[in-house]
């Protein structure tokens, strides 16, 4: 446990989109002990509003969404100037997600199935930590 | 009558092996010996009573020495050199000005080449429908996505507990729980995929083969005249020996058509009336009243005929070919834009027709009649879909007036040609 960053009065929050619950959960349970403030949406539908209502620092993002697809969130945040510049990691499985996610505007992504360690360095050095 | 440019060729090995003085063949029919020479080095087209008497002399089959190279195999290669000759700079690699030559002198490793050009493709075809199956089915998809999302719970909870030490016994309990669910949703994804490729295995399903060509070869195995009485009666058991499913469905759509054309046009007044107006489907369209293309479909399964027939749909896309000889036909990719087939697409319900000249065959001639007709399947209001047939008949050596035409333009030489839509490998050795 990272007992340096327990006291920080106002920690950074991801916002994670991810429609399977036990990767969200894994992945939550990683981020909070390393002392991030993580909320989580498992609707792609619903994402969106949740983003302008969170206002999270980092999202995370899942490739394959029901409701509406990861890359079409992706679109809708960089078209909207007060999400054109938000860090966005996209979770893909396939190559070919990846190059559609990096010409959505993605800034990280992580191909599953990824380990704990790798998320963990990725947020962190996406957040200048 | 076409010559083949080693018409002269022929004759100078005939009369070597005959052990024959140049000179005295020359006396003998008529000609002086420096001409003779010019013949057989093929510096002189040779024909007429000229190339009979020297055939005689020589007990040279005439018509073996007219028909020159054989055109199929001739081809081929041309379509094996269009496909594969060029290196990274376009050069085309094989002596293509001496491709006359290659085939008549090694028709065997002639063959061989085109044999294993043909295989190339079929590899190719075989290559590209698993590579579709990898990245656009469905199903895959969705087991594989199945897999590595469970894969991936599996891992990230997996670590949680492996490396948290003071992981809360309601959490571990917890993680412990996800990781139960998720190796069963791994396991289940594991078998959909292994059965789902397992079911698959079949090659021959994988389209090894073309199904349009699976068809043709039947039915050039049946010389493309199956009689009526066979028709009515079906050829199941042959058609379940088709490789493939689609193969099976196009060879069973074929016949049914075939049987209703039959229907039509039953086999005895059919071959009276071409007897009697000839085969023109124009003017047998007329005394039936029925559609031209089913009197082309009857033309092209009359034995002894040899007319050679394609039908295409309003894309354009070859259905159906029946091959002329000499008439090369692609067996991929589009054809000649040409053909008359074409313009009769655009025109249905109007007849075309023409004499053409094949390129590439040593002006072979050939009187071709295209028809197209439209239908509604949903009604009037529905699509238009639209089918267009050509029929071709032997060469007419006395026409006036020719459309020269070729195959597709990747081994067509002609070098002027208004339509050509891409460069010929053929055109600079023309």
């Amino acid at each position: 446990m990272p007992e340096a960053r327990r006291g920080e009065p106002l920690s950074q929050h991801v916002l994670l989109i991810e429609d399977e619950p036990n990767i969200a959960e894994a992945i939550r349970f990683i981020l909070s002990r390393d002392g991030w403030r993580v909320s989580h949406e498992a609707d792609g539908s619903a994402a969106l509003e949740r983003v302008r209502k969170d206002r999270p620092d980092l999202v995370i993002l899942d490739h394959m969404l029901p409701g509406m697809s990861g890359l079409d969130i992706l679109s809708a945040l960089r078209a909207d100037p007060e999400t054109v510049a938000l860090p966005v990691m996209m979770l893909t499985a396939r190559g070919r997600d990846r190059e559609m996610a990096e010409q959505a505007g993605a800034n990280r992504f992580m191909s599953k199935p990824f380990s704990n360690a790798e998320i963990l360095a990725e947020v962190r050095s996406m957040m200048g930590r | 009558m076409p010559l083949s440019s080693l018409t002269g060729t022929r004759l100078r090995e005939r009369r070597l092996a005959a052990g024959l003085r140049q000179a005295d063949v020359a006396a003998e029919a008529g000609i002086s010996a420096s001409y003779l020479n010019l013949i057989e080095h093929n510096r002189r087209k040779v024909s007429g009573e000229v190339l009979d008497r020297l055939a005689l002399l020589l007990g040279v089959d005439l018509s073996a020495v007219a028909k020159g190279v054989d055109a199929a195999l001739m081809a081929g290669i041309q379509a094996a050199v269009a496909r594969g000759g060029t290196d990274a700079s376009g050069t085309v690699g094989a002596e293509i000005d001496r491709q006359d030559e290659f085939v008549s002198r090694f028709p065997g490793w002639a063959g061989l080449l085109v044999a294993l050009d043909t295989r190339v493709q079929t590899l190719e075809r075989a290559i590209e429908t698993l590579n579709d199956r990898m990245t656009h089915d469905p199903h895959l998809s969705q087991s594989l996505h199945e897999v590595l999302s469970s894969l991936s719970s599996v891992r990230a909870t997996a670590a949680i507990l492996a490396e948290t030490e003071d992981l809360d016994p309601e959490w571990a309990g917890r993680f412990h729980q996800n990781l139960h669910h998720d190796s069963e949703r791994l396991a289940a994804g594991a078998e959909a995929l292994v059965a789902y490729l397992d079911a698959g295995s079949d090659t021959a399903e994988q389209g090894i083969a073309a199904p349009q060509e699976e068809v043709e070869d039947w039915l050039k195995s049946h010389d493309w005249a199956i009689d009526d009485a066979t028709l009515s009666s079906g050829l199941d058991s042959e058609i379940d020996g088709l490789a493939s499913t689609a193969a099976r469905s196009l060879a069973r759509d074929h016949l049914a058509r075939l049987a209703d054309d039959a229907r039509v046009l039953p086999l005895a007044g059919f071959v009276a009336a071409v007897d009697t107006h000839g085969p023109d489907p124009f003017a047998l369209a007329g005394v039936f009243g029925c559609d031209p293309l089913v009197v082309m479909r009857r033309l092209a399964g009359l034995p002894g005929l040899d007319a050679g027939l394609v039908l295409c749909d309003a894309s354009g896309t070859l259905t159906f070919r029946k091959p002329a000889a000499g008439f090369p036909m692609p067996r991929f990719g589009s054809a000649c834009p040409l053909w008359p087939l074409y313009a009769a697409l655009g025109r249905p319900q109007q007849p075309v027709e023409a004499v053409v000249e094949m390129a590439g065959q040593g002006g072979r001639r050939y009187r071709v009649q295209a028809w197209a007709s439209p239908r509604y399947p949903f009604g009037l209001r529905g699509p238009e879909l639209r089918e267009a047939g050509m029929l071709i008949l032997g060469a007419e050596p006395e026409a006036v007036s020719t459309l020269p035409i070729g195959s597709s333009c990747r081994v067509c030489p002609r070098g002027d040609c208004p339509a050509r839509r891409e460069p010929s490998i053929l055109s600079a050795a023309a």
